[in-house]
């Protein structure tokens, strides 16, 4: 039975080329990127080198507006915390999304719980697009930070960041935007969407896992998450993680260089995706909307069903997906999303997510189509 | 080839049985069951079946047995038929038996189903106890091991999920599993007894439900035999039949909890000699055996889990009841405990406790 991966959204695997570029920084190239003599001066060229590109990737005009993490968890826990506490004197109120990764939730939580914030959690609609009115309304003197997911992880949605980000500088609010699932798949212009810290993370445009950066537009002032060296300019202490920032330097490349053909496979796939999908079933519902929505992102609801039953069903056919939240345990909860969006319970139940990659075809999703008939069929049997 | 879901609780037994499995020809897929509350803290305890530290263990023993391993989760249902039957049965002055009730709703039926939806033909577990056919009908032994049989926690199964169970330790003791244990590499970690309650991961039940449920404690008298006051008590839920402890009475004798008065929300109190019963009347009954008990029949009743099974008679007393009369008096019969009925190995069914005489 061959394999079929659809869950490009928890991660990707790491392209050729940036095996190739990450293998000399192991054992070659491998002095410490601090080091004042000539082996360190060449690896921390290399980490520039890298640098540049990943600015590159968001059209950040200057390379020291990166900050090189160790994912997009981290780059979230910095851009959060590191601005509210940063400027807790002109206010302690923090504007968010109910639909944000928990890396960004839990950090507001955590700001909530242990540094006396308070947070604002903005409301989405039914196919999950945040109202830049509502936040708007929230806004108060306050207010010191706004923080807006660019894409929603789970149904896909694209929110209208430039927008948001608008109402933010109007009001002369830092604004951060997640937007760890858009790079890959989505053009990314930090000027354009005039946005003031951006969270990227390799692993999930075909570069490795451990490593991913904070954009940090030049005068926003953080306080560093991680105490220690200087490394970062100051802004993110430990040694470079030399070997991750040369890939994820590469995986930028790519992009760059490929995201429209990216795209138009993506769209294609989507679309052929979906039209087979609802020529073959009866009551399933598509999450989120069919327009501004992440190309790679298909989230479907089969009524009554359970998404567990759909999605072990398919693991035992060797086709990967993802349903809600894996929690702690490693079994799968209701995800806070649907129930953001009020998705109703015979159909929040049921929501599997596939999220597809630039190697996906469509045969393999005329496989999965057939095995899903199979498997819809038997469960709908068993009720 | 037959596929089976075994449940798995990281433990030792339900580990060997996997295995065992295995080498029988079947196709074996584990599966572990996420059940707690998220209002409890995230228990880790080594010792908890279904613990985080659990799921990691199951995992660790399928992927030493190359087998594929699901974790279930079944918190919804779980709060639904255990913890809220829990709570009202405390409420309401009885003492519950969550595993029984879990055995009945959860890992046999809810899990059960899913092992079907993803292709089962069977479930099996690591229980000690025997599931055989006779006659058409599928009835429970004890398992072979007598110290460590869990028949009384299994009276609770109908034919059709008898039908779709396995027990592959119902012919080994348990030193033989666990020397099997180690002849496989798997580490030796026992999980709970049935004793212990699964969801309250610090064992102490009274701080879960005054913590999570208050609203079912309510102050009230502490009255002898005669309706005398002789003292107050903190809600009918910390008490339960045969308790000595905890009273805040001296009466210059021993005084035992003898009844727990809902309708009064009182707390009886009597001498030793008070605390024994001649006989109980049972409900929510379940016969394996045979569809349903015609006329009187003579049996060996347990009352309780750690307890061993006593002469009595049984006979139906109305349409979903029945009176158990034993032989000798038995002490602390508890309402919402579970009688069940043996005939030397074989298990006849058995019911919830509705009242003691």
């Amino acid at each position: 039975m061959k394999n079929i991966y659809l869950d490009h959204a928890a991660t990707t695997p790491a392209a050729e080329e940036v095996i190739e570029a990450m293998k000399p920084f192991y054992n070659e190239i491998y002095a410490n990127p601090a080091s004042s003599h000539f082996p360190g001066q060449k690896a921390a060229a290399a980490l520039e080198d890298a640098r540049e590109s990943v600015a590159e990737l968001i059209g950040a005009k200057k390379a020291e507006e990166i900050v090189f993490t160790a994912g997009g968890t981290e780059a979230d826990n910095l851009a959060l915390k590191g601005a509210a506490m940063a400027n807790s004197e002109e206010g302690k109120h923090i504007i968010t999304t109910a639909v944000e990764h928990h890396a960004v939730l839990k950090s507001c939580e955590y700001l909530e719980k242990h540094l006396g914030f308070e947070i604002t959690q903005l409301g989405v609609d039914q196919e999950g697009f945040v109202n830049p009115q509502e936040l708007k309304d929230n806004i108060r003197n306050d207010t010191i930070l706004i923080s807006v997911m660019a894409a929603n992880n789970e149904i896909g949605t694209i929110q209208p960041i430039k927008e948001l980000a608008a109402v933010a500088r109007e009001n002369n609010i830092i604004f951060h935007t997640d937007a760890v699932q858009i790079a890959g798949q989505l053009k990314i212009d930090v000027n354009d969407m005039n946005v003031d810290l951006l969270s990227l993370s390799a692993h999930k445009f075909n570069g490795p896992k451990g490593i991913g950066a904070l954009f940090v537009r030049k005068g926003i002032e953080l306080v560093p998450q991680i105490s220690g060296g200087s490394q970062e300019r100051k802004r993110r202490a430990g040694t470079a993680n030399l070997t991750a920032a040369v890939g994820m330097g590469k995986a930028a490349e790519i992009v760059s260089t490929n995201l429209d053909k990216k795209i138009t496979k993506l769209c294609s796939l989507q679309d052929y995706f979906i039209k087979e999908l609802f020529s073959n079933f009866d009551e399933i519902k598509l999450n989120g909307p069919r327009e501004q929505r992440l190309p790679a992102n298909v989230n479907i609801s089969f009524k009554n069903l359970d998404a567990e039953s759909i999605l072990f069903n398919l693991s035992l056919n060797n086709i990967a997906a993802a349903a809600g939240s894996a929690c702690a345990s490693g079994s799968l909860s209701v995800s806070h999303v649907l129930k953001e969006i009020g998705l109703k319970k015979e159909y929040a139940k049921s929501a599997v997510r596939f999220s597809l990659g630039f190697s996906n075809t469509k045969e393999e999703i005329d496989y999965v189509v057939q095995k899903l008939k199979e498997i819809i069929e038997r469960l709908k049997s068993l009720q | 080839m037959k596929k089976v879901m075994i449940a798995m609780s990281g433990g030792v037994d339900s580990s060997v049985a996997a295995a065992l499995l295995k080498e029988e020809g079947f196709e074996v897929i584990g599966g572990t069951m996420h059940i707690f509350p998220d209002y409890e803290e995230a228990t880790d305890r080594e010792d908890h079946c279904c613990s985080y530290s659990a799921v990691r263990d199951a995992k660790r023993v399928a992927q030493k047995l190359d087998i594929p391993h699901f974790v279930f989760n079944l918190q919804d249902e779980f709060q639904d038929k255990v913890i809220d039957y829990f709570v009202d049965e405390y409420s309401r002055g009885r003492t519950p038996n969550p595993c029984v009730m879990c055995n009945r709703e959860i890992k046999f039926e809810a899990l059960h189903r899913k092992a079907i939806e993803i292709g089962c033909d069977y479930i099996a577990s690591g229980h000690y106890a025997k599931i055989e056919k006779e006659n058409g009908r599928y009835i429970l032994k004890k398992g072979l091991d007598e110290n460590k049989d869990q028949s009384y926690m299994l009276y609770v199964l109908n034919q059709k999920q008898l039908s779709q169970t396995l027990f592959p330790l119902s012919e080994y003791t348990k030193d033989e599993i666990r020397a099997k244990a180690k002849e496989l590499g798997f580490e030796i970690h026992d999980k709970a007894e049935s004793q212990e309650i699964c969801f309250v991961p610090d064992d102490d039940y009274v701080r879960f439900l005054d913590a999570n449920y208050p609203e079912i404690s309510k102050e009230g008298p502490i009255l002898d035999n005669e309706g005398n006051q002789v003292g107050t008590h903190n809600g009918l839920s910390h008490y339960t039949i045969g308790q000595r402890r905890g009273l805040g009475i001296s009466m210059g004798y021993p005084i035992y909890v003898t009844e727990l008065d809902y309708k009064n929300n009182a707390v009886i109190v009597g001498k030793d000699d008070a605390v024994y019963s001649d006989g109980l009347i049972a409900e929510d009954l379940n016969f394996i055996l045979f569809e349903d008990i015609d006329g009187r029949m003579e049996v060996e009743a347990q009352i309780r889990y750690n307890s061993y099974p006593v002469k009595a008679y049984i006979e139906k007393s109305a349409d979903d009841e029945l009176k158990v009369e034993f032989e000798e008096a038995q002490r602390a019969v508890t309402p919402g405990q579970s009688v069940v009925f043996y005939l030397g190995e074989l298990v006849l069914g058995g019911g919830i406790i509705k009242k003691s005489f």
